[in-house]
């Protein structure tokens, strides 16, 4: 069990975060949840490509144990993209608001319905 | 070396140097040139690639020399060449019809973003398309995702901003979901290259990681390909988007993840996984066609003209879901050939709608002239336009002579091959519920009294691009050298020999 | 020219004179100078056709390749000649009625009207010169969708309803049963090509063949088989040419045309032998059906509508009974229906544009005041009837010495049933007009006959109706070419 104690929270991290993204009706708190989620996956690759001990794979005699620099490479990346979706969410929201004047999702969507019924009367 | 050998990577620098290039200049009209030449570029490219695999078979392109699997490889077979035709070929006639169009839906000094954004999108949906490397599709997917977020929040309608970002929740997590797949079956393979990881799948096919990975990319792609019931996020993103953004995605952005799923599915995990030892295609079956009943019936009663069509690229995509769930030579070429056909004519009838949009702004009769109220006895103040949705709407149900027809005709061979005939009764009523909103609309602009009668039709510059299209919708339906030809070769390619 | 040019010629010259109908648009007697000049035209090319086809060549052209082995390819042959032949011959008649009618009746957007109708005659012929099923199917719907304006030319609530109907089950036939019949056909065939003697192959099992003609038989709904022949009522909203022309002669016989063209050449009569006991049956049905609700009904043009479902049926009855001499009469009665039923439209319309009636009761003592009128739809109940000296007498012969060949009991009481029944709902129109006083009402409106392209337009098919009496060699040898084997 204690083994896989890095699986577990990975899996904790994945589900609780998609928990928040779906249940909250606060856009920040959803965007919240879905970094929480976005992170959990960057521990999955990280996880299996660390190695205790190990370093960067540099040619050197001092160093024969290394961690595997691909996952960290393509996590950097996948850590980019989220900052971004981020902050993209983030703008957006700010738009919202100051378009609605709420960023809950329950008055968003009521105020939605309300347009959609005046269109079409 | 010539400059065609480096065509595959040109395919997706010019669009994506022309981005940048377009927030530097800060000038709409400057922005605008380099987008669209680079678009027009890399059109050039993928009519060159195109040609290219018909003579010489697979190109393999190797980023910075690097061999693979160590480096990227972008691999251009038959279905590579024939989505970047669409794509590029997309971007060439939608960016030149934005200019008019955006002047109406858009702040002016927003415009150059604008034209960043589109190319970013175009550079996105390129790199997912023609990349050989897992990671490199998240990535492009990203690139493709992002800026459609934010060209979707360029509409005028506040709804455009909720709109986008429900999208973009919701591509996040199909965009996380895709990582964990191919994380899955990095793990599990030590690779990211497509074709390698393809070799080192064959022994390991059944373990749970991999079934993991296939469970998690099959959900993460779907969710961009608007597969019902994970279509949500789709009808209000191209309802309040402006028109040139919701013609040019409509017409790509899900084809290009329908495009990955094959990718995936036939190149990656291999038919005998996904089809043969797991319940998947009566799963994809019965999505497909409940996409094809549902989301036509619920366009029937739409109020909106571009809801309605939006609710119809729900159910088209049940066709083309609907072909890869058979897991035949005549099913998979029927999916990859209406992949094209449904795009061309879907946005020919969104590049009309936003003439319609650019009409009625024009003389200020509100910002969504788009009700049916509004659209009554259309056809007297818009005659060309009005015909030419006609036009593809007609493809889109499937009358012989359209493009639509071909794709109907190989999807009905398909379902006979397989000698289901309650299937082939279905695919053809759920083609009547076509008629029906096509037909709503007819009734409407052709029968209902007009409130005035001025001939007001959308600037040239609209017109043109979406009649080129509806031609096409056409032409396609009389020579299909291209489209059924790829699509056979393509189909040939992926699933072996004609059964 | 060779006789494969004149094929291509005869398909593209009312796609041309459909242009030079818009180019003209703004001058009406240029416009319909373009008309009969193009109809004029197109039935010389057709002519030209005839006497190879005549000498027994199939002159045969490939325009395109769609679908890979699935060719847009034309070859005429004798069926389809006497198609051609009536349709592009009926055009010129039908024209010279229209701009009578239409001016007559001060009819709107007179363009289209002209245009979509030359376009209608470019879809059936194509249809009559088809050479293989997706090509017949292809301008089958093109048909459909062209001569949809052509039925809701009106524009109101009325005609959008009557549309809605025609559209509706002309779409909904063709798309659920034709469509995954030339399917099939090509899935167990390989090919969709009309060939003698048939193309399916001879293994295929009783029930599939009898399933398979079930979905071609429904599937060609223009041929208003019941239960799907409520269009053919719904569309005579459409102006009287369009109903004279195309709901005489271009719609519905595309649609009995096609029914002969498949069960002589994608199933073959003999690979039918036993497998069509419930078509005449269903044929027989709406015959007599059809004739009864015809009886009862008091507007005149409902009336024909019901007559035609009922003399379309007389087409499917011959053809299922397979029997040579009867399929000879059901090609011969395309042709004679053709005329007789064109000559009853074009007096219904002449009395609408003269006297401004609708109904059969208000037609007492008309023929006094329109006596051409009168003795021409005279001519043409007695075709429909089947009595000399008309068309229909020829054709229905042959179908009676075919039931009686195949001793088919059952086909020679039904069309025994349906004599009766033509007379009775005739004969009283005829006796009414010329037999009966004036009503009150009328003495009190005087008119007298509609205008003369009218007139012209009525005698000259009422005369073409006695001609084909007279003289049916023509049509009699193209329908002997189908029987005997080349």
């Amino acid at each position: 069990m204690l083994d896989h104690f890095s699986y577990i929270i990975t899996v904790f991290l994945m589900v609780s975060g998609l928990y928040i993204v779906m249940a909250r009706g606060n856009l920040i708190k959803k965007l919240i949840g879905l970094s929480i989620f976005q992170t959990s996956v960057y521990l999955l690759y990280i996880v299996p490509a660390k190695l205790v001990g190990g370093t960067a794979p540099i040619i050197s005699p001092q160093f024969s144990v290394y961690s595997n620099p691909l996952p960290h490479v393509l996590i950097l990346t996948a850590i980019v993209v989220g900052v971004a979706t981020m902050a993209l969410g983030l703008a957006l929201a700010v738009r919202i608001r100051e378009a609605y004047g709420s960023i809950e999702e329950d008055e968003i969507t009521r105020l939605d319905n309300a347009a959609e019924q005046a269109e079409t009367r | 070396m010539s400059l065609l050998a480096h065509a595959p990577a040109l395919q997706v620098v010019l669009p994506l140097v022309s981005a940048p290039l377009a927030v530097l200049l800060r000038h709409r009209n400057a922005a605008f040139a380099v987008v669209t030449a680079g678009a027009w570029a890399a059109f050039a490219a993928a009519i060159a690639l195109w040609l290219q695999v018909g003579e010489s078979g697979v190109i393999s392109y190797h980023i910075g020399n690097w061999a693979p699997p160590w480096g990227i490889e972008y691999r251009v077979d038959r279905l590579t060449s024939f989505v970047l035709l669409l794509v590029s070929g997309m971007a060439s006639i939608v960016l030149p019809y934005s200019r008019a169009s955006i002047e109406r839906e858009i702040p002016r000094e927003l415009h150059y973003l604008y034209y960043a954004m589109f190319g970013l999108c175009l550079t996105g949906l390129l790199g997912m398309t023609i990349t050989g490397d897992a990671f490199n599709i998240f990535v492009f997917l990203e690139i493709s995702s992002l800026s459609t977020y934010v060209l979707i929040g360029l509409g005028r309608d506040r709804r455009a901003l909720s709109a986008s970002y429900r999208y973009l929740i919701m591509g996040s997590i199909g965009a996380t979901f895709i990582v964990l797949g191919i994380g899955f079956l990095y793990l599990m393979t030590g690779t990211l290259n497509l074709a390698d990881m393809a070799v080192r799948i064959r022994d390991i096919e059944s373990s749970r990681p991999v079934l993991a990975a296939l469970a998690f990319l099959t959900v993460g792609i779907s969710l961009k390909v608007a597969l019902f019931p994970l279509h949500q996020w789709l009808p209000n993103a191209y309802t309040y988007a402006p028109s040139a953004v919701t013609a040019f995605l409509a017409a790509t952005a899900t084809k290009v993840s329908v495009y990955v799923l094959i990718r995936f599915y036939f190149s990656v995990f291999g038919e005998s996984l996904v089809f043969a030892k797991l319940p998947l295609p009566e799963i994809m079956l019965l999505l497909s066609l409940l996409g094809m009943f549902a989301a036509n019936f619920i366009a029937i009663f739409q109020d909106n003209l571009k809801r309605l069509f939006a609710y119809s690229s729900v159910g088209q995509i049940g066709y083309i879901t609907l072909g890869l769930s058979f897991d035949s030579f005549n099913g998979l070429a029927a999916s990859i050939v209406h992949l094209f056909n449904h795009g061309i004519a879907k946005g020919a009838i969104f590049l009309l709608i936003g003439g319609i949009v650019a009409a009625g702004a024009k003389a200020g009769t509100g910002p969504l002239p788009l009700s049916f109220d509004r659209l009554a006895g259309l056809s007297r103040r818009m005659p060309l336009t009005c015909f030419g949705i006609v036009i593809a709407g007609l493809s889109l149900i499937g009358v012989p002579g359209t493009a639509g027809f071909v794709s109907k005709w190989y999807l009905i061979l398909a379902a006979m091959d397989k000698g289901q005939w309650w299937l082939v009764a279905a695919i053809l009523a759920s083609s009547l519920l076509a008629v029906a909103y096509v037909w709503r609309f007819v009734e409407a602009a052709y029968f209902r009294p007009a409130a005035d009668e001025v001939r007001r039709e959308a600037p040239l510059s609209m017109l043109l691009p979406a009649w080129l299209l509806v031609l096409g919708s056409i032409w396609f339906g009389l020579d299909t050298s291209v489209t059924l030809g790829s699509a056979l070769d393509a189909a040939q390619h992926l699933i072996g020999s004609k059964p | 020219m060779t006789a494969a040019d004149f094929i291509l010629v005869a398909l593209a010259l009312p796609l041309l004179g459909g242009l030079g109908i818009v180019l003209a648009g703004k001058q009406p007697n240029l416009r319909e100078g373009v008309t009969l000049t193009t109809a004029a035209l197109l039935f010389y090319c057709v002519l030209q056709l005839l006497d190879p086809v005549l000498a027994g060549q199939h002159p045969a052209v490939t325009l395109l390749e769609p679908l890979p082995g699935l060719p847009v390819a034309f070859s005429v042959e004798p069926l389809g000649m006497i198609f051609a032949l009536i349709a592009s011959g009926l055009w010129i008649v039908n024209s010279v009625y229209s701009i009578g009618y239409m001016r007559g009746n001060g009819e709107a957007n007179q363009t289209r009207f002209y245009l979509c109708f030359a376009l209608a005659i470019s879809a059936a012929l194509a249809i009559a010169f088809a050479a293989n099923l997706l090509t017949l199917f292809l301008f089958y719907e093109v048909l459909t969708l062209i001569t949809y304006p052509l039925v809701t030319h009106a524009g109101s609530d009325k005609a959008k309803n009557g549309g809605r109907v025609y559209l509706a089950i002309l779409m909904g036939t063709s798309v659920l049963f034709l469509l995954p019949a030339v399917i099939f056909t090509w899935h167990a065939a390989g090919t969709t090509e009309f060939r003698a003697g048939g193309i399916l192959p001879a293994d295929l099992a009783p029930a599939t063949v009898c399933l398979l003609l079930a979905l071609f038989m429904f599937g060609i709904g223009k041929a208003a088989l019941m239960p799907f022949h409520r269009w053919l009522p719904a569309a005579m909203v459409a102006p009287t040419p369009v109903s004279a022309l195309l709901h005489a002669v271009a719609v519905v016989k595309a649609g009995v045309f096609s029914v002969l063209k498949v069960i002589i050449y994608v199933f073959g009569l003999e690979a039918l032998a036993g497998a069509t006991g419930w078509l005449v049956a269903i044929a027989g049905f709406t015959i007599v059906a059809a004739s009864i609700v015809a009886l009862s009904a008091d507007n005149l043009k409902r009336r024909l509508a019901y007559s035609t479902v009922s003399q379309l049926s007389y087409v499917v009855l011959a053809a299922a009974l397979l029997a040579p001499l009867s399929v000879i009469g059901a090609a011969l009665h395309i042709a004679a229906h053709a005329f007789g039923k064109i000559t009853l439209f074009f007096a219904a319309g002449s009395i609408y544009t003269a006297a401004h009636k609708t109904e059969v009761s208000q037609l007492d003592g008309i023929g006094r005041r329109m006596p051409w009128t009168m003795v021409a739809f005279g001519v043409g109940a007695l075709s429909m009837i089947g009595l000399p000296p008309a068309a229909g007498f020829v054709s229905k012969w042959y179908l009676v010495s075919g039931a009686f060949a195949a001793q088919h009991w059952l086909a020679l009481a039904v069309v025994l049933a349906s004599t009766l029944l033509n007379a009775g709902y005739f004969l009283p129109i005829v006796y009414r007009a010329f037999f009966r006083p004036l009503s009150a009402d009328a003495e009190a409106h005087p008119h007298g006959e509609a205008p003369w392209p009218i007139v012209v337009a009525l005698s000259l098919t009422a005369a073409g109706t006695v001609a084909l009496f007279f003289f049916p060699d023509v049509p009699l040898a193209l329908a002997r070419q189908l029987v005997v084997a080349p």
